[in-house]
């Protein structure tokens, strides 16, 4: 033991979560490398194709009637889907972080569904409990309302497949936050309208929007429950995505990919819009998050 | 306000928080509930407040039957332990929280609010500093906070929970005077919860020890202290 030297080492002494400089390059240049191919190139590579016969023949595919009913169809579903699905994935969320009950567990599982069950089966479910064939497809059809092949359907498979996104980035939050914030409102006279608006809203705010944005960018990208129940008719039922497929599959590949420059680009703000609200309100989210 | 608290129990699904206890606890006293975790202290506690609805039993606010009130309505000051305060709200919106959630016609003015918020700012002896977010306090200024958010409502009784738990040794010691001189100024019965024995000793008129949902003895300190009644008694305080 007593030959161990305490004089000064023969390497500079470094803190034990860091790596040798050569580890730390080369794992920088893999994830580069591996974003460059998987995301970068093949964003770039739409938008060079879309461009390929200069900007404005690029826009004109997008100012074609079928293009214009199909970008409506996606923005007025979205418009749909994405409140109805934040105002359900608050109420669950709410439900399963603040209180106890028997069955929380499958509740929990049962909003993940979604994310395990492939989007053409969930189409295919809606399919048959609201097509013309089933008792009360039916009977909504005769009386003027059908829901496949319609409006309706594609909303309702747009809100199954992105119902969790919601949820799911509120309930840790919920959790994390507890009860006693909305115990204290009560306490001080507030109704349960009151305390909902004033403290658990604002508490959950930020992971709320979050949920809102993702939520809104798969909205208007999915492609297959939408496909099965909206029977893909032109200028009618044809969201963006479906239309993208039907130009790319007859050889308009300009008109293809303007459209799915359109789409990346709206999932691209959508992003930017986050990072955007986090840099402006730095303060504010740091503020939210609970002191120990 | 004189509480009584007759016979009650509480469980939660098969396990007894508290087994039929019953209390009484004079108009303007300072009182200790004071016990192990798990000994029912914090959820007596919580049905005085009306955060929890007891299994059977009834709770008396001078004399009247109280056992259904609303939270609302029973208008408790209750601190909790972490203090709950508002995060995304200044302190001056905290403590104005009671005020401004009154329906319209009892609502005060904007200028009365403005008034009584400073006077609790004053009496919890951190004048100036309405415009500072919670984060920015110090854990005792918290405590402070939530307390003068509890008094904001006028409340009828005052009810702590663990109030002294979350602070370090020094500060402790002065906020224990702090309470004192709130509860003899306003004069408001008041119930706080703890575990520990020197604060219950030397803070409260009457001390309350609890063990396993059961009231084990009720005294002044200086009797429990000379003659304890059982011998959970006897370990806990010279433990």
């Amino acid at each position: 033991m007593s030959d161990v030297s305490l004089s000064a080492p023969a390497r500079p002494f470094r803190a034990a979560t860091t790596e040798a400089p050569w580890i730390k390059w080369a794992l920088i240049a893999l994830s580069v490398a591996f974003l460059a191919l998987m995301v970068f190139a093949p964003l770039l590579a739409v938008f060079i194709e879309a461009l390929q016969d200069g900007l404005w023949v690029a826009l004109e595919t997008l100012g074609e009637r079928d293009a214009r009913s199909a970008i409506w169809l996606t923005l007025t579903v979205a418009a749909i889907a994405v409140p109805l699905n934040a105002a359900f994935g608050l109420a669950a969320a709410w439900c399963i972080a603040k209180y106890d009950f028997r069955g929380k567990a499958f509740l929990i599982t049962l909003i993940d569904l979604p994310f395990s069950v492939s989007p053409v089966v969930a189409g295919l479910c809606i399919v048959l409990t609201f097509g013309a064939n089933s008792a009360i497809g039916g009977w909504l059809v005769d009386n003027g309302y059908p829901i496949v092949f319609a409006l309706p359907g594609i909303v309702l498979a747009t809100m199954f497949v992105t119902f969790p996104f919601v949820a799911r980035e509120l309930i840790p939050v919920m959790i994390e936050q507890g009860r006693a914030d909305e115990e204290a409102a009560l306490t001080l006279g507030a109704t349960g309208w009151r305390t909902f608006r004033t403290v658990t809203l604002p508490n959950v705010k930020w992971a709320l929007l979050y949920g809102v944005l993702l939520c809104n960018a798969r909205a208007m990208g999915e492609f297959g429950a939408v496909a099965v129940v909206s029977g893909k008719i032109r200028g009618q039922t044809a969201t963006m995505p479906l239309q993208i497929e039907m130009f790319y599959q007859e050889y308009l590949s300009v008109a293809a990919f303007t459209m799915a420059g359109l789409l990346a680009f709206l999932a691209l703000v959508t992003l930017l819009l986050k990072t955007l609200l986090e840099l402006r309100f730095a303060d504010q989210i740091a503020a939210t998050h609970r002191q120990h | 306000m004189h509480i009584e608290i007759d016979e009650i129990a509480k469980s939660f699904g098969t396990t007894a928080a508290l087994h039929p206890v019953s209390l009484a606890i004079p108009s303007g006293a300072l009182i200790a509930l004071l016990g192990p975790s798990g000994s029912g202290k914090t959820t007596l506690l919580r049905v005085l407040g009306g955060l929890e609805f007891p299994t059977s039993g009834r709770v008396l606010f001078d004399g009247d039957d109280a056992t259904g009130l609303t939270v609302q309505d029973r208008r408790a000051g209750f601190v909790f332990q972490n203090y709950a305060l508002f995060r995304h709200m200044t302190v001056f919106e905290n403590v104005a929280y009671g005020l401004r959630a009154r329906p319209r016609r009892t609502r005060p003015p904007e200028a009365e609010i403005v008034r009584r918020v400073e006077k609790l700012l004053d009496l919890i002896q951190l004048p100036g500093i309405g415009t500072r977010y919670p984060n920015q306090l110090s854990g005792g200024q918290r405590q402070r906070v939530a307390l003068a958010r509890a008094l904001a409502i006028e409340p009828r009784m005052l009810l702590l929970d663990e109030p002294f738990g979350a602070l370090d040794a020094k500060v402790r010691k002065e906020l224990r005077g702090n309470l004192r001189h709130i509860h003899d100024a306003t004069g408001l019965t008041t119930v706080f919860v703890t575990h520990d024995q020197d604060e219950a000793m030397e803070l409260a008129d009457l001390v309350v020890v609890m063990s396993m949902g059961r009231i084990e003895q009720v005294g002044k300190p200086a009797d429990i202290r000379a003659r304890p009644k059982t011998d959970f008694v006897r370990g806990f305080i010279t433990a």
